[in-house]
């Protein structure tokens, strides 16, 4: 990690962990932590954004992230507008670009998309003048995800560099898993991945981690265990027998959690399939921080939105 | 850059003892002070006071930190420089209701980090009081603000830059006025 402390980011747009350098991702972690305070005042909303429009345009069903996105800029005094692609014109054949270009044409300062197509947002970052911010596209990335993961481990642990992160599931169809592998190694920690054979996607163990069959080589010692959804919805057909047999061979169980550290922390992005990949006494138990990554979620979209809407480029001087 | 000493650790020390005299003078709520230090150099200031008030009257006075960044009037399209200033943390041990708030600031100047200071303490609850404390007043209000407690008058120009360095978060300890060469008075 360069020594240079950062101060701004560099892009008009948060469009993955990839184009981002240590230093940048320090900076959001650094500001999300004290954006976190504001959710324990007696008037829980700052100044910070007054004036500025948001628009919340999410491709495919959400409802934490896009509950966490309009909660941070409402926190922010932004104004903000929500769009579900049913009830639009989306459902009458008007194309995404032609969608955000009318957008846009309203003014907005930023766009937050989710999209069911990876790249999607890249798209839209090179024709627009707001600043896009990535809320998952496709099974590419999900990089606010991974930034309040991290969040949550630093708090909890201190920091990041030395962690053992194994993180289990459906590798195949998961953005989360992209996010936090490249975010993870990059700041130094070092990250298992698990799951079924038929759900390991060609070409995983160049994001930098280690690739495991087997559920219990890759917890084994982790300070941390990150569970994925099994996306039911995404898979044309089952990668998997049976969901029976899936909860046997890759379910956080409480006897599969004695094989990680004594306090090993469990982590889920949700929505979590109780009694698939993990188990509820694991779920609900005394080290799941699933809650607290929520919680995370709003303070990191905060510090996102405050540090993209300050502008935006290599450092000058002064 | 030129830089002219206008106070030493030994004047900080001896005009910090003088506002904390002044504050016990000013009295009659004292039960209710409540010292806080505006981000980043107020915060050791305001501890320094409190432990002056104490000496004094042997009363502990609670010490808060308020960091006023996102409600400053120069974020977003305002600021010419495009860079967000960084985030500190905001900690008040205590609740500012019904108390009588002493804000500890290094240097007042244009004022408006008063009135962002202002406006982040109406956030948090409802004061009996509000008062100013500052080490330097170096003058050039843009705002109707005065401060109640200050340690030295410091005319400057606007050209100069007036740089309060403290033990606690600098390293080194003084008041000096700094200008760039080439800017005559």
């Amino acid at each position: 990690m360069s020594g240079e402390r950062v101060t701004r980011l560099r892009g008009k747009d948060l469009l993955g962990i990839d184009p981002l350098s240590p230093g940048e991702i320090q900076l959001i972690l650094d500001t999300a932590v004290e954006m976190r305070e504001i959710a324990q005042r007696p008037i829980k909303k700052v100044p910070a954004l007054r004036g500025k429009t948001v628009v919340n345009l999410f491709m495919e069903a959400s409802t934490r992230t896009r509950f966490s996105f309009e909660m941070a800029e409402k926190r922010l005094s932004a104004d903000s507008l929500s769009f579900a692609a049913a009830s639009s014109s989306v459902s009458k054949g008007e194309t995404l670009l032609d969608t955000a270009l009318n957008l846009e044409a309203m003014q907005p300062d930023f766009l937050i998309i989710r999209h069911p197509h990876a790249g999607a947002p890249h798209r839209l970052a090179r024709v627009l003048r707001s600043s896009v911010i990535n809320a998952g596209d496709g099974a590419h990335e999900h990089p606010t995800q991974a930034l309040l993961d991290a969040l949550t481990i630093r708090l909890r642990r201190g920091g990041l560099a030395g962690q053992v992160v194994a993180i289990v599931g459906d590798l195949q169809h998961s953005r989360v898993v992209r996010s936090n592998v490249l975010l993870l190694s990059r700041m130094g920690a070092t990250v298992r991945v698990a799951g079924p054979p038929s759900l390991i996607p060609v070409g995983m163990a160049a994001l930098g981690c280690e690739v495991y069959t087997r559920m219990e080589d890759a917890i084994a010692g982790a300070d941390v265990v990150m569970m994925l959804r099994i996306q039911l919805e995404r898979q044309g057909r089952m990668n998997f027998p049976t969901v029976r047999e899936y909860y046997d061979f890759f379910a956080l169980t409480p006897e599969r959690l004695k094989l990680a550290r004594k306090d090993c922390l469990v982590m889920h992005p949700g929505p979590m399939n109780r009694g698939v990949e993990i188990d509820s006494r694991v779920a609900d138990g005394p080290q799941s921080v699933i809650l607290e990554q929520v919680t995370n979620g709003v303070a990191v979209r905060m510090a996102v939105l405050y540090l993209l809407a300050g502008g935006y480029g290599e450092p000058t001087a002064n | 850059m030129r830089r002219v000493e206008v106070m030493d650790a030994r004047e900080i020390a001896r005009a910090l003892e003088r506002m904390a005299a002044e504050v016990v003078e000013r009295g009659g709520d004292e039960e209710q002070l409540y010292l806080i230090g505006v981000q980043t150099r107020g915060v050791p200031l305001a501890r320094r006071l409190a432990r002056l008030l104490a000496a004094a009257t042997g009363r502990e006075v609670p010490v808060g930190a308020l960091d006023i960044t996102l409600y400053r009037d120069d974020i977003g399209p305002w600021r010419p420089a495009h860079q967000q200033p960084v985030l500190r943390a905001t900690n008040l041990p205590e609740a500012i209701d019904g108390r009588v708030v002493c804000l500890v600031d290094d240097v007042l100047y244009t004022g408006r980090t008063v009135r962002a200071a202002l406006d982040t303490l109406m956030d948090y609850g409802r004061p009996k009081a509000i008062r100013l404390a500052v080490l330097v007043d170096r003058g050039h209000r843009e705002l109707p603000i005065a401060a109640d407690f200050v340690g030295r008058t410091v005319p400057s120009s606007r050209v100069e830059d007036v740089q309060v360095r403290l033990k606690e978060t600098d390293g080194e300890e003084g008041v000096w006025i700094a200008r760039e060469d080439g800017h005559e008075r």
